[in-house]
């Protein structure tokens, strides 16, 4: 229904006074993290949750960001924005050539298509040691922006905050917009869409090429953030992760997708006792929300208080 | 002028054939009843005309032009639209929501737009909205304008299915069996609703197994059995041919 958008606000409101409450360089990391998260995670939601189609390889398209602002400054001298542009061109060049093969899959197959085409650029990467210092990986040359160059915790969070601001709200925008209803749509009945117009093909590579290039592009903030990628950020491991924060939070969920990623992006360091476990943990937090809470989080939460409207 | 005109329309599935050499014509602005017992070829037909089925032989011409082979989007764009049997509503949106999805050709869907929340585009969104909100009311689910389709009754979301069809202001409507499973009450609304569509000059392809319905709604009827026609004609022509009453009798007993 027509939202006026108070979360937007209420979000805006926690972001702006986040900073002073902060209390160092340490908890800025972290919800530089969670946003990074947050925000993948959102283009994410638009495949998994709104258009019904699951990818378990999307840490690929994040991998092939980070690596194209690794690379191209570091061995051809590219600008680090040129970079970045054109890894979010590559990948969402390599979304639409292989979605259309891989959306006449579904359910099972889809999965395992995505699967392997993540795990063929994590392969990549580790492989072509030239390039990419393989496994050991390779440092990234910091990000200028209008010829100021960020640096520190606290100025990566003046760029992450409002990026994240501003994709939720284009995330709601386009979610209840005749696009995200085309994809809703899809998702609920596929011949009842193609029988009304809807090109359901199209909107399928459409939405897979758009969190692509969105997970590449954070891919490639990530990278100059850090200052040092390997090969881990694209593998099998980090799209599991970001699936289960679209699981967890609540798939078809705006605000699902932020809180998930802020509690799942919260929890290894909450678990840094277990260190090495952390991967168990997620794999059970995955199982028992799917289990107890198979919608998510926040659609959970938003049923059991609508019912008192 | 022939809004529809289907020659030699075939189907087989492996060896069966579901639909074979089916050829009729549907005049402008009537309502065309297609009948036969369960397993005759019906819905197949329906999905080989709205491009869901590819046909084996033959041809359909939409306002004398050929559209055989096309994609139902591209269908939809042409002026087809179509409710189903089986009941095709997403249940992920609300009921309003699915409406407004049947007039998807109609707004601006472009991606970049939507997601920077243009002006024009809202614009179109909301005239969308009220057109869905007036369609809603128009097949009678008023009391159903805040409701989530998932929590709708059965018939009420064959009526939801009428709506969202008209969204897509079709020059012809294919409706599947839209009484089937609804009390005589509700099926009498139905029957209201068809001749109200038909009135405002939407031509009307109908299936249905409700035969005083299609006796009375209908300009002209096709009945088919084991996917071959077996005739065509009025209401009282159909309703006097033995062949006809031998195929229902038959499949009865
Ligand atoms: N996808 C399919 N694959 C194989 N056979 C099919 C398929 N769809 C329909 N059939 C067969 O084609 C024949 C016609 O089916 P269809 O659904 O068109 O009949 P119908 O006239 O709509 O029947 P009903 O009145 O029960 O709805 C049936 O024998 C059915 O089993
Ligand atoms: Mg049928």
């Amino acid at each position: 229904m027509r939202r006026p958008h108070p979360g937007l606000l209420v979000l805006g409101a926690i972001l702006l006074v986040l900073p002073l409450l902060l209390p160092n360089a340490f908890y800025f990391d972290i919800v530089n993290r969670m946003a990074i998260n947050a925000i993948v995670v959102l283009g994410l939601n638009l495949l998994i949750g709104f258009a019904g189609q699951i990818s378990l390889g999307h840490a690929g398209f994040f991998g092939i960001g980070a690596y194209a602002s690794a690379i191209l400054p570091t061995h051809y001298g590219w600008p680090p924005v040129a970079a970045m542009g054109a890894g979010a061109a590559g990948a969402a060049l390599l979304a639409s050539v292989i979605a259309p093969p891989i959306f006449r899959l579904s359910g099972h197959y889809l999965a395992m298509a995505t699967l392997g085409l993540g795990v063929v650029i994590s392969i990549v990467l580790k492989n072509e040691t030239a390039f990419t210092g393989g496994p050991d990986g390779m440092p990234v040359p910091p990000l200028s922006l209008f010829g100021l160059e960020i640096f520190g915790e606290r100025q990566w969070y003046g760029l992450f905050a409002p990026v994240l601001l501003f994709s939720v709200w284009a995330c709601q925008n386009l979610i209840d917009s005749p696009f995200g209803r085309a994809l809703r749509a899809l998702h609920g009945s596929e011949v009842a869409s193609q029988v009304v117009g809807v090109d359901v093909a199209r909107y399928k590579v459409a939405v897979f090429v758009l969190s692509a290039f969105i997970a590449s592009i954070m891919g490639s903030l990530t990278a100059h953030y850090v200052g040092f990628v390997t090969p881990n950020v694209a593998d099998f491991l980090h799209s599991i992760e970001l699936v289960t924060m679209v699981v967890v939070g609540g798939m078809a969920s705006v605000y699902g997708s932020v809180v998930g990623a802020v509690l799942l992006t919260a929890l290894p360091q909450a678990l840094a006792t277990f260190e090495g476990w952390e991967t168990v943990v997620f794999g059970a937090v995955l199982m028992l929300s799917m289990i107890f809470m198979p919608k998510g989080l926040v659609p959970t939460l938003a049923a059991r208080l609508g019912k008192g409207r | 002028m022939a809004r529809l005109e289907v020659r030699n329309l075939t189907k087989a599935f492996g060896g069966v054939l579901a639909v074979e050499d089916v050829s009729f014509t549907v005049e402008t602005g009537i309502v065309y009843s297609v009948i036969g017992p369960n397993g005759a070829g019906k819905t197949t037909l329906f999905n080989l005309i709205t491009g869901l089925l590819a046909p084996s032989v033959g041809e359909v011409r939409l306002d004398d032009q050929v559209v055989t082979g096309l994609a139902p989007h591209q269908l939809a764009a042409k002026g087809m639209a179509r409710t189903f049997q089986n009941l095709q509503i997403c249940m992920n949106m609300t009921a309003v929501e699915n409406v407004m999805v049947g007039g998807h050709l109609s707004v601006d869907r472009n991606l970049f737009r939507s997601m920077l929340h243009f002006p024009s585009l809202r614009r179109a969104d909301v005239v969308l909205r009220d057109r869905a909100t007036e369609l809603m009311a128009y097949v009678g689910l008023d009391a159903y304008l805040q409701s989530e389709a998932s929590a709708m009754p059965y018939g009420a979301l064959k009526r939801l299915e009428i709506a969202r069809a008209l969204a897509a202001k079709p020059r012809i409507l294919f409706l599947d069996e839209p009484a089937a499973g609804l009390n005589p009450r509700e099926t009498a609304e139905i029957d209201r609703l068809i001749r109200k569509i038909a009135d405002g000059g939407v031509t009307v392809v109908l299936v249905e197994h409700d035969m005083k319905m299609v006796m009375n709604i209908s300009d002209r009827i096709l009945v088919l059995n084991s996917g071959k026609k077996l005739t065509e004609g009025s209401a009282s022509e159909v309703r006097g041919n033995p062949d006809v009453i031998a195929a229902y009798l038959g499949k009865a007993a």
